[in-house]
């Protein structure tokens, strides 16, 4: 098992014949991913990467049946796409796209929601399960399938975790990139509860970072209702109150948002805690015994 | 130099000057995108032209925080709930039941993510006034506010922020020594990190993003190298998609077009790391390449004492 995305998982593209979209379809296609289709309104018709092109989603929806949406449509337009995959019926839209107005987000969250519908991002690499799918932009390589669910607010950053626990030898069921803006469409705790339900994951690691309180209210969840156990990084120990620090929701505003609030109240709620980012593996080591 | 301003102050370039205003009492209204609700939320209380910190803490009953549905805007009566709260008499009251629509409109035609008045006064006379403000406006939104962006003023901000940003590239300026290049926001965190964990200090935050060109990297050195505290460079590179090898010659390419004269310490991960790894020690130039970022992490402490 695994959460959100596995063989069965049918893939539609929204941005398809973009560069991005071509470039990245490409490493998903061969990492086993199965496209079903794109669509660039106007190119309906076309083929690209062996894959049909449609003009909506709706279009598509009816010639591929897509059950999971991925978006790399430029930052303007992410709210109608989203609204689009939403309206058309998809339950998994991962929006991979940096720079959506916080604005168009809230009413985006209020939509999805009323609709059940799971959104991933915006601003994230993805989810992949390892052996499975891949829907992002996180390189497959590095990936194990294993025990480990890893969730993180960053790209990179989550790289490192993977990597380490592959490293290790445990590797990972899912990996999720929530994405590092103000308004996620999935927050910590619905991936928690995702992985909390999985069979395969025997222990979580949530990379977290300065900004908001997401990390605080995860750690309420985790004391109350996960029972596996969990390993936390917070990165931006160093950062300055004030500053934006390259994503939208890394910014320490009015002392709220700190790493030292974030990782005492982490470790008040029982989670495990890797000092430093080059620890995160081998404390899930640790931890797994 | 202010409290809201760093250790350096800021230059003043323009006033407003306003008349005069009779004050009867001051109050505390502002409005910001929360995430915890996920909706623009009001806050106000009776306790104006103080910190609005200290009264939450110290009097958590002088404050009301009131959540705007996106689908409804603000009602009527919640300009009553928050009127209360701030003590209004029923004229004023009235009054504030047509400003919260249209400080909404402001809030969301302009993509705020923060409004702040502060003080919102009562006069002499008996009316509402708004006698200071303060916006933040969202960046991701500034492409569709083009009168914001006329009044963007670069004097305002650190000469080599507002150069990194000209160029896409994210980049804070810091206290310490080293100089940080790395891919990714919250690598480029960790990174900084780390190096405090060795007993070093960050220089600067400073983010790439996620394909690491030779252009990009060039201007990055470029950036890094106008600081003069700086002493040693740290390239922490998780090469995902992009490989490690062009990644490796991109930065030969920067360190000779840029002449850098300070040591390098070069980190490289993921596709094709080895590759790039052997591309750097072969090349003569003085670089130090570690495929694991506690040696790149611990060498750069070193090397900046």
């Amino acid at each position: 098992m695994s959460i959100l995305v596995n063989k069965d998982t049918r893939l539609l593209v929204q941005g398809f014949t973009g560069s991005q979209a071509t470039l990245h379809s490409e490493q998903s296609i061969e990492y086993g991913t199965n496209i079903v289709g794109g669509v660039t309104p106007g190119k309906g018709g076309q083929t690209h990467l062996g894959a049909p092109v449609f003009n909506s989603v709706h279009d598509a929806m009816e010639a591929v049946q897509p059950n999971a949406s991925i978006i790399f449509v430029p930052a303007p337009f992410c709210k109608d796409s989203i609204l689009e995959a939403a309206d058309a019926g998809i339950k998994l839209i991962i929006c991979i796209t940096e720079g959506v107005p916080t604005l168009d987000m809230l009413i985006v969250k209020k939509r999805i929601d009323e609709l059940g519908i799971q959104l991933i991002g915006p601003n994230c690499p993805g989810v992949i399960t390892p052996g499975e799918a891949k829907l992002g932009i996180m390189p497959g390589s590095i990936h194990m399938a294993g025990s480990v669910g890893i969730i993180s607010r960053s790209g990179t950053l989550t790289y490192e975790a993977v990597k380490q626990t592959t490293d290790l030898g445990l590797g990972q069921s899912t990996c999720v990139g929530i994405g590092g803006d103000p308004i996620p469409g999935t927050s910590f705790i619905d991936a928690l509860k995702l992985f909390e339900a999985d069979e395969q994951t025997k222990a979580i690691v949530m990379v977290g970072e300065i900004g908001g309180t997401a990390e605080e209210e995860a750690a309420e969840y985790i004391r109350d209702h996960v029972t596996k156990p969990v390993i936390s990084y917070i990165a931006g120990q160093t950062a300055p109150a004030g500053k934006r620090m390259g994503h939208a929701g890394a910014i320490i505003a009015g002392g709220k948002g700190t790493a030292a609030d974030k990782i005492k109240k982490l470790k008040e709620c029982g989670v495990h805690i890797a000092e430093n980012l080059l620890q995160i593996g081998a404390k899930a080591k640790e931890v797994l015994g | 130099m202010t409290y809201q301003t760093d250790t350096q102050g800021q230059l003043v370039n323009s006033i407003l000057i306003e008349e005069c205003t009779d004050i009867a009492q001051e109050l505390y209204l502002s409005a910001v995108v929360d995430r915890g609700t996920q909706r623009i939320v009001f806050i106000g209380s009776s306790e104006g032209g103080v910190n609005i910190e200290e009264v939450a803490e110290k009097t958590p009953e002088k404050i009301i925080y009131e959540p705007i549905d996106p689908l409804t805007g603000p009602m009527p009566f919640q300009a009553r709930k928050i009127s209360k709260i701030l003590g209004l008499n029923s004229e004023q009251s009235k009054e504030f039941s047509k400003m919260l629509p249209q400080l909404t409109d402001l809030f969301v035609t302009h993509d705020l993510t923060l409004l702040e008045i502060n003080p919102l006064v009562i006069t002499q006379g008996g009316k509402l006034h708004c006698l200071d403000a303060k916006i933040n406006i969202d960046t991701n939104a500034i492409y569709r506010q083009p009168e914001i962006q006329e009044m963007h003023d670069p004097s305002q901000e650190d000469p080599r922020e507002s150069e990194a940003a000209m160029h896409d590239l994210s980049y804070v300026s810091l206290e310490g020594n080293i100089g940080c290049m790395v891919n990714g926001a919250g690598l480029a965190m960790g990174t900084m990190d780390t190096i405090k964990y060795f007993g070093g200090a960050p220089a600067n935050f400073l983010d790439v993003g996620g394909t690491a060109t030779q252009e990009r990297v060039s201007k990055a050195f470029k950036i890094i190298l106008a600081d003069p505290e700086v002493k040693v460079v740290l390239v922490n590179i998780f090469g995902g998609i992009v490989r490690c090898d062009l990644i490796a010659e991109g930065i030969l390419a920067a360190i000779e077009e840029v002449g850098v004269s300070i040591p390098v310490v070069v980190r490289l991960e993921g596709n094709n790391a080895d590759i790039g790894s052997t591309i750097l020690a072969e090349s003569g130039a003085e670089i130090v390449s570690l495929n694991n970022l506690e040696d790149a992490a611990i060498k750069a402490v070193e090397l900046s004492k």
